[in-house]
């Protein structure tokens, strides 16, 4: 079985109704539980659950401590190329857009990497756009090979391959696998999507299975919030993570619920989803994945970041540019961030906070 | 007679066993090692940098410990192996302490795979502590692997619900001829010092530590259970009835 088919068991399900019908006392009973259901964390994203986010937050930083300790994963993405031929409405990389289009050298980059390692992280994700003709794998491959002689722990934001594929990645050294299903519901995804390779929902969605069977140690799954009704959405990205980690136990499993950030197009969110609603998905998923990693991007503010830190995150990117290259400057960039601090500025604000920085959480054995 | 713990020949002076990996700050560690009298101190291998001295875990362990790496992260004996020599190289000594999940919603180990890793690192003279499911032929496959100690779990790691396990932790300790130091589980000092009285050799702590209010002063509080409890086990403790003893003896009346 695969996620397809557990999310097609819900294509028909009642959603309105079923939060229509939560009572208070449902939602105290489910966060009492030890263990959550499906439809527990449904309730737990339902407006009934609104009203109870401080018991919430209370149970999921304990969980986060138990699972965690008082740790922070530091993290930074390392854009290839941007090279794209898919249409995605929400894209700044999508193939109408004229944007300076760039592939990096392995040249540079080494020099990117030896820039990177000077801030002392050792995890790096590495993005490109979707251009099998630009950076095919062989491409993506080489430049692992020049990373792993600086960071102990690779891992990739790009289109979706094969499991063979993977598996070269990643017996070439890339241990984690990030895939944004971008939007969970089909006719959004639909819309969202018009052309090019991305528009088979089916080929992205199965991707994360494919690379936990070719072996990464590290996936992550999510949304991205803003395309469609968030709490749906924030259900099937649960679910999704759910799903992988009882199918592969092996494997750390986690989300991230990015939100939708200005970029060149202008396409404006058909959602609005608050800080609140943020807050309450990341809670409703740390009591339904207590071991689950939560990552926050540099998408969000910085002030509420920092506030996310005792809710349940535990990992975050620092230092981030999302242009091609950190001396390309802004005209090849994805979006545009919003927590611009650097690796020390993040990592003095998470000390004082009472948390540590941790720039090494893996050490490749390949 | 001396009570001295022994483990893989090394004479080590605190049961009281420190783990590291759940630290607000690398410099409670220190504080917490002098706190809670802890002689050996696991680490990570996963988190050991040494290409930068300031965010190096190992380098916050004080240089008379026993510094024990730890394979969090293998997923199997190979990846345990590997770990395990990767620490040597990089001068972690040869201690290592084997942690083989691949369990991540309990985070329960592989007994079949630890006992193969067990095998193969101490036949290349590491001093091997396993770290277990509390199952009596697990434990004892792991003493003819050549394993220094054998740890079960109390209950499953950072869940603080305390010795879960205890019959069967009791059982090891009767049948497997190593120190049997219990790790992970164990959320309060009485926890740690039930296990001692017991007859455990060692506890191993973290989370308990690391997440409490004032680590440095949960640490001397541990300390401090683990050698009551190890002293009431040595000074062995009376016998426990679960009823009051009848005033007039059931057995008076035999006078031959």
């Amino acid at each position: 079985m695969s996620y397809y088919d557990l999310i097609e068991k819900y294509s028909s399900f009642d959603f309105d109704g079923f939060f229509d019908r939560l009572t208070d006392q449902d939602i105290k009973r489910i966060i009492s539980k030890n263990r959550l259901g499906e439809l527990d964390y449904l309730a737990l994203i339902s407006p009934r659950a609104e009203g109870h986010l401080e018991e919430m937050a209370g149970k999921a930083n304990r969980l986060t401590m138990q699972y965690y300790g008082r740790v922070i994963l530091l993290f930074t993405p390392l854009y290839l190329a941007n090279y794209c031929v898919n249409h995605c409405l929400y894209c700044g990389f999508q193939v109408h857009n004229s944007l300076e289009r760039k592939k990096l050298t392995l040249s540079e980059v080494e020099r990117e990497a030896e820039i990177i390692a000077s801030t002392g992280l050792k995890h790096i994700l590495i993005l490109t756009g979707e251009s099998r003709r630009e950076s095919p794998v062989s491409y993506i491959s080489d430049c692992v090979g020049v990373l792993k002689r600086y960071f102990t722990s690779i891992s990739i934001e790009v289109y979706p391959l094969e499991e063979d594929e993977y598996r070269e990645l990643n017996s070439s050294g890339v241990d984690g696998l990030t895939m944004y299903q971008e939007v969970y519901d089909r006719d959004s995804y639909a819309f969202h999507h018009p052309a090019g390779p991305k528009s088979n929902y089916r080929y992205r969605l199965e991707a994360p299975e494919r690379g936990c069977r070719a072996g990464m140690r590290t996936v992550t799954v999510g949304a991205l919030l803003g395309l469609h009704n968030w709490r749906t959405e924030a259900f099937f990205s649960g679910l999704h993570a759910g799903f992988l980690q009882d199918s592969f136990p092996d494997v750390e499993v986690g989300m991230s619920p990015p939100r939708m950030r200005p970029h060149l197009g202008g396409f404006e969110p058909r959602v609005r989803v608050s800080d609140r609603n943020l807050v309450q998905y990341m809670l409703a998923f740390r009591l339904f994945m207590p071991r689950g990693g939560i990552t926050v991007s540099t998408r969000e503010r910085s002030d509420l970041r920092d506030n996310l830190i005792r809710l349940g995150a535990t990992k975050m990117s620092a230092g981030v540019c999302t242009a091609v290259g950190r001396t390309a400057g802004d005209s090849t960039a994805q979006f545009e961030i919003s927590d611009r601090r650097s690796v020390a500025e993040m990592s003095g604000a998470i000390y004082s906070l009472g948390y540590q920085p941790v720039y090494k959480d893996w050490q490749m054995i390949i | 007679m001396r009570d001295v713990l022994k483990i893989g020949g090394q004479e080590v002076n605190s049961r009281l066993l420190l783990g590291t990996g759940k630290f607000s700050s690398n410099k409670l560690i220190p504080e917490v090692v002098k706190s809670s009298g802890a002689r050996v101190v696991t680490v990570a291998l996963r988190r050991v940098d040494l290409d930068y001295e300031e965010e190096n875990i190992a380098a916050y362990v004080p240089k008379d410990c026993i510094l024990m790496p730890n394979t969090s992260g293998a997923r199997n004996a190979q990846e345990a192996v590997r770990i395990a020599r990767l620490a040597r190289a990089a001068g972690c000594g040869n201690w290592v302490k084997i942690e083989v999940i691949n369990d991540n919603r309990y985070l329960l180990p592989d007994n079949n795979e630890t006992i193969k890793a067990t095998e193969i690192l101490a036949a290349e003279g590491f001093v091997v502590l396993p770290y277990m499911s509390p199952d009596l032929m697990s434990a004892k496959r792991l003493a003819e692997a050549g394993a220094a100690a054998v740890m079960p779990l109390g209950a499953p790691i950072g869940s603080n619900r305390g010795l879960k396990t205890k019959e069967m932790v009791r059982i090891l300790i009767e049948e497997v001829p190593l120190p049997i130091i219990v790790d992970a589980g164990i959320g309060r000092p009485s926890e740690a010092a039930e296990a001692m009285e017991m007859g455990a050799a060692a506890v191993l702590v973290n989370t308990a530590i690391a997440t409490a209010g004032d680590p440095v002063a949960m640490g001397r509080a541990f300390g401090l259970a683990v050698e009551a409890g190890r002293a009431a086990y040595l000074a062995g403790p009376g016998e426990t009835v679960d009823y009051a003893r009848a005033s007039s003896p059931l057995t008076g009346f035999l006078r031959d």
